[in-house]
């Protein structure tokens, strides 16, 4: 009898936290790995339109990004609610684009250079006519490879809907 | 005697310190890899004289200024885009040296020729929304991914979309990546996709 006594007794022995440290540290470093830093802080307004046929954009060193849209809230008093061009982290002209490329394309690898791709991040509500312009700069410094950056679509309906 | 026990470090405040890291680590993660529609523009060039292209070959779509659509001359919904393009496209209507021979269209002779021939002509205004233009470019491409995903099934019995992530980033690709590569050139020179922006009328 006493044989199947004997466990009966003690309390319910707590569980181990020793390793939730170490848990937590692996996760923490798949985290630290994963982050990239916001490199711009934006000024315009980015809501970006969304499409179904995407195509994955290369990796980050190759891609110049222009971003376009009307001056977010706090920046509206000053700079007006046209849409404007922020090229790096700052409000730029049409005329700054040539400028920006080049400087962009020094800090890049030489060989790379061929294979730069220019990401329009456009808000959805912007006019053509400011995109046409970006279009034609681009082509003058011969940056022919361009993305419109995007949103998933997860169904044909919400591409339908940016015709309202 | 009194029983002393080895002294040990607390290590329970360890787990929080790890958790504050891991919060702010994951507050301001953004596992993103940006993607959109990729185009090339033209080289800006004189040509001396344009090739002179039939106007059946030509397949116009406009977006006004007030994102509304005009494809041939007639007012179409977004939603019957796509279809219009791949019958235009896959209309095969040219006779011996323009036919197409894996075109499944209905062979009409005022349509387009062949799809090497067949080029979508897209025109905005100025005033046009960047979210109009883009859901018409999307439907357009879709049209054309449509076709070339019929005829990479047709011919290598694989989907054209999986051929391209695989030829992108092939790690659990098994097979000859050349081959691969090849087979997408192939099945693109089926569809080229033509697609010319004309300027935006002021």
């Amino acid at each position: 009898m006493s044989k199947f006594r004997k466990k009966k007794g003690g309390d319910l022995p707590a569980i181990s936290t020793a390793s939730l440290p170490d848990i937590v540290f692996m996760l923490l470093f798949f985290f630290m790995v994963a982050t990239v830093m916001r490199q711009n802080s934006m000024k315009v307004k980015q809501e970006l339109p969304v499409a179904s046929q995407l195509e994955k954009l290369d990796k980050k060193d190759r891609i110049i990004y222009i971003y376009a849209g009307k001056p977010s809230d706090r920046y509206q008093s000053t700079f007006g609610q046209e849409a404007r061009l922020q090229l790096g982290d700052k409000f730029a002209d049409i005329k700054d684009i040539k400028r920006y490329i080049e400087e962009e394309r020094a800090k890049k690898n030489e060989q790379l250079i061929p294979f730069l791709t220019t990401s329009l991040k456009v808000d959805k509500e912007t006019n053509m006519g400011l995109i046409s312009d970006i279009k034609q700069e681009l082509r003058k410094v011969e940056a022919y490879k361009i993305n419109y950056t995007t949103r998933k679509a997860t169904e044909d309906a919400q591409v339908f809907d940016n015709m309202n | 005697m009194a029983k002393r026990s080895a002294p040990e470090v607390n290590a329970g405040s360890m787990a929080d310190i790890a958790f504050l890291l891991l919060i702010f680590f994951l507050v301001t993660t953004t596992i993103e890899v940006d993607s959109g529609i990729s185009r090339k523009l033209p080289p800006i060039e004189d040509v001396e004289d344009p090739p002179i292209i039939k106007q059946k070959n030509i397949f116009t779509v406009l977006i006004n200024k007030d994102d509304l659509l005009l494809v041939e001359d007639e007012i179409m919904d977004i939603k019957d885009l796509r279809a219009a393009a791949v019958a235009f496209l896959d209309n095969g209507g040219g006779a011996g040296e323009e036919g197409c021979d894996y075109c499944r269209g209905r062979r009409d002779p005022s349509s387009s020729d062949n799809p090497d021939k067949a080029i979508i002509s897209l025109q905005n205004d100025r005033f046009t929304s960047y979210k109009a233009y883009i859901a018409v470019q999307n439907e357009l491409v879709a049209a054309y991914t449509e076709l070339r995903e019929r005829e990479a099934q047709r011919l290598f019995g694989k989907s054209f979309v999986q051929m391209e992530i695989d030829a992108k980033d092939g790690s659990n690709y098994t097979g000859d990546k050349e081959k691969l590569k090849e087979q997408i050139e192939q099945v693109k020179l089926l569809f080229p996709q033509k697609l010319s922006e004309a300027e935006p009328k002021k």
